[in-house]
């Protein structure tokens, strides 16, 4: 499904990691692990279609991909660092625009569930400004239970969630998997994945990124 | 680039896309409601200090009026455009624009319209007003607003490219500045030169026409450029 | 026959091609404008109107023109950088916009030393001197905005479509300005109204034209070298190329 070959980032002159090579197939979930700075981030918006890699390709659905490429976005959620909240609009709005934007046909009722899954059902009105780091989070947690898009990108999910948080990234994950999903997900913790799909990569062993 | 065929988004996923990002633009701009009002009030004040750097003679207002509405609408215009992609490149809503499968063109357009309807039209809609304080005439100020209808919206097509091109580079504003205000030159030469020429017992055709022209240019060019410059800033 | 351009395209084969046609041009470039001053300055009649003020116009002229034509050139290695994403087309117009803005800066220097004596004023609103300072301008923008940004491929990309909307725009500005002169009839004299071109002059401006070319092309070449060592220093063969016994 997801493969890459000899798969190079750079950052100025520095060589993050080169030679990448990897084969995700559906139901599996690539774990990308490393120290700061690694590249982690990097591979992430690659394989998202955000930058185009130094050098190597991408294949999805066994064909090359380049950056904005129109199939990669059918099938890409992308959960960033960045939370892409709006502060002035409510966590109910938030969400029915990402929803709307996706062309994922969810009605309110759904939308409205889908908060209550993360337990926000009571905070699901109010704007987005009023939230805190964990409840922001937990918006995007909601957005992927709405998605079915077939290959989530998540850049460090655990961050800010609490263990009842983590529970619920839990329960998506091994849905998600178990419907032939596919993930690649960054995170210094362990993901809470079965170790059956579980496919880690360390960066800090892929040549190229001898400077730590 | 690859040799597959692009799937070509057809007439309904275009408008779709348009006026989702209209609408959740100009609802999150209802929101803040007072930095419009803050915006508006820019060019207010601008227009207003001119009269006291010259002289309150309606000849010499007359002559600088023209002038004096479209300079202070160009930096009205400058003044907001960082607003217009910033915020959404902070908080990774770029990102999640660009990465969904509705046409990205289609997607930037509704946002620049909804920062016209924001800016430029507030200050279309104020400018006659204004006009009075420049000894200008009904008819002059019928021109003055027709012009700035047409004009208004190429500064916002024409600032969404600077904006979009300064996003995450060092100097912001400034930088907008020089890179944005030399290709706003030839709408203020037409604009204001509507005005000049009906106040001299011309025709404003000319100018008008030339500036609708611009305007239909700038609408087929810019959502392109735009987006291709989105995601030069995304990389 | 068939010549391989691809070869050049890479900025490895093209390094040692544009040390070698720098120096040509180098070498053009001071020859041709040797020439010209000559001409221009000795050969060329006093000008019945203008006196010797006019000899301005060999420096003037080629500027002014060499402003707008990098402009051009610049936006189509900018198309060739964003269409095919090739390094070396955006090196290219990278390295061109410095020559452009000193070109533009030069021709208006010397539009208003000629304008002092003519006119009676350093700056007048004359179409052109107005067309080119927005130029100038457009030229500074590009070169901000390459300063602005750390990452040397956006960069490249950004100011590539930053100079094609230029590109589409300077003809727009052009005729704008032109327009907006011609209905604020302000100085007497326009540049074009230069006197009448004696055979000698017209000599003395091709020569001096053919110099400032060559200095451009030459100038260009040099900063692209620079440009591609100073961008490829990570890769071994710049390496060799700096140490002296690897030197090509």
């Amino acid at each position: 499904m997801l493969e890459t070959r000899s798969l190079a980032a750079r950052r100025g002159f520095a060589t993050l990691f080169q030679g990448l090579g990897f084969a995700l197939a559906a139901g599996e979930a690539l774990v990308v692990s490393g120290p700061n700075g690694c590249g982690k981030t990097t591979l992430l918006r690659m394989l998202a279609g955000l930058s185009a890699p130094a050098e190597g390709e991408i294949c999805w659905d066994g064909a090359s991909v380049r950056p904005f490429d129109a199939k990669l976005r059918e099938a890409v959620a992308f959960n960033g660092h960045l939370p892409a909240l709006k502060d002035e609009l409510t966590a109910f709005e938030n969400l029915a625009a990402w929803t709307t934007l996706e062309n994922e046909r969810a009605d309110a009722q759904a939308i409205d569930r889908a908060l209550a899954d993360v337990a926000l059902a009571r905070r699901a009105r109010i704007p987005a400004r009023a939230l805190s780091q964990g409840q922001r989070r937990r918006i995007g947690l909601a957005r992927l239970s709405l998605s079915r898009r077939r290959l989530w990108i998540l850049d460090e999910p655990l961050t800010a969630l609490d263990s009842d948080g983590v529970e619920v990234l839990e329960t998506l994950l091994a849905a998600h998997l178990e419907g032939g999903g596919l993930v690649v997900a960054a995170s210094h913790q362990a993901l809470p994945v079965p170790t059956a799909n579980l496919r880690p990569l360390d960066l800090a062993t892929v040549p190229g990124g001898s400077h730590g | 680039m690859s040799p597959t065929a692009v799937p070509q988004p057809d007439a309904a996923s275009v408008s779709a896309a348009f006026a989702w990002a209209l609408g959740r633009d100009l609802r999150i701009a209802l929101r803040s409601k007072a930095e419009l009002g803050v915006q508006l009030m820019f060019y207010v004040i601008v227009v207003s200090l001119f009269p006291l750097a010259s002289s309150p003679s309606r000849e010499v207002l007359a002559t600088l009026g023209p002038g004096v509405l479209w300079t202070a609408a160009l930096l009205a215009s400058l003044l907001s455009l960082p607003r217009l992609f910033a915020a959404d490149f902070g908080d990774g809503t770029l990102e999640q624009i660009a990465l969904s499968p509705r046409p990205l063109p289609a997607l930037v357009s509704g946002k620049m319209a909804a920062h016209w309807l924001t800016t430029g039209l507030p200050v279309a809609v104020l400018a006659p007003l204004l006009g009075e304080q420049y000894a200008m005439d009904g008819t002059e100020l019928w021109i003055l607003a027709a012009a700035l209808l047409l004009g208004t919206p190429i500064l916002s097509l024409l600032g969404a490219i600077g904006a979009t091109l300064t996003l995450g580079a060092r100097g912001g504003g400034s930088l907008l500045a020089l890179l944005v205000l030399p290709l706003y030159a030839p709408v203020l030469i037409f604009g204001a030169g509507a005005v000049d020429a009906v106040r001299s017992g011309l025709s404003a055709g000319p100018q008008l026409s030339l500036l609708a022209a611009g305007l239909l240019l700038a609408l087929v060019g810019t959502p392109f450029a735009v987006a291709a410059a989105v995601r030069i800033a995304l990389d | 026959m068939i010549v391989n351009w691809y070869r050049y395209s890479s900025p490895i084969s093209f390094y040692p091609l544009a040390g070698r046609l720098a120096r040509v041009f180098g070498v053009l470039a001071v020859v041709f404008t040797l020439a010209g001053l000559y001409i221009g300055l000795i050969v060329a009649p006093t000008d019945a109107t203008q006196g010797d003020a006019y000899r301005i116009i060999f420096l003037h002229v080629p500027t002014a023109w060499m402003a707008m034509f990098i402009y051009l050139v610049m936006a189509f290695w900018s198309a060739l950088a964003l269409g095919f994403n090739t390094r070396l087309s955006a090196m290219m117009a990278q390295a061109l916009a410095p020559t452009g803005a000193l070109m533009a800066a030069l021709a208006l220097w010397s539009g208003a030393f000629w304008g002092r004596p003519t006119w009676g004023t350093y700056w007048a609103w004359d179409a052109r001197m107005t067309s080119t300072l927005i130029l100038l301008f457009l030229y500074l923008g590009i070169i901000a905005l390459r300063n602005a940004i750390d990452d040397p491929r956006r960069a490249d990309r950004a100011c590539a479509l930053l100079a094609l909307v230029g590109a589409v725009n300077v003809p727009i500005i052009y005729f704008s300005v032109q327009w907006w002169n011609t209905l604020h009839q302000g100085s007497s004299i326009s540049l074009t109204a230069a006197p009448k071109m004696a055979m000698t002059m017209l000599e003395g401006l091709l020569v001096m034209t053919a110099g400032v070319w060559s200095y451009c092309i030459a100038v260009t070449l040099a900063r692209v070298r620079a440009i591609i060592v100073e961008r490829e220093r990570g890769a071994g063969w710049v390496a060799s190329l700096i140490a002296p016994q690897g030197a090509r």
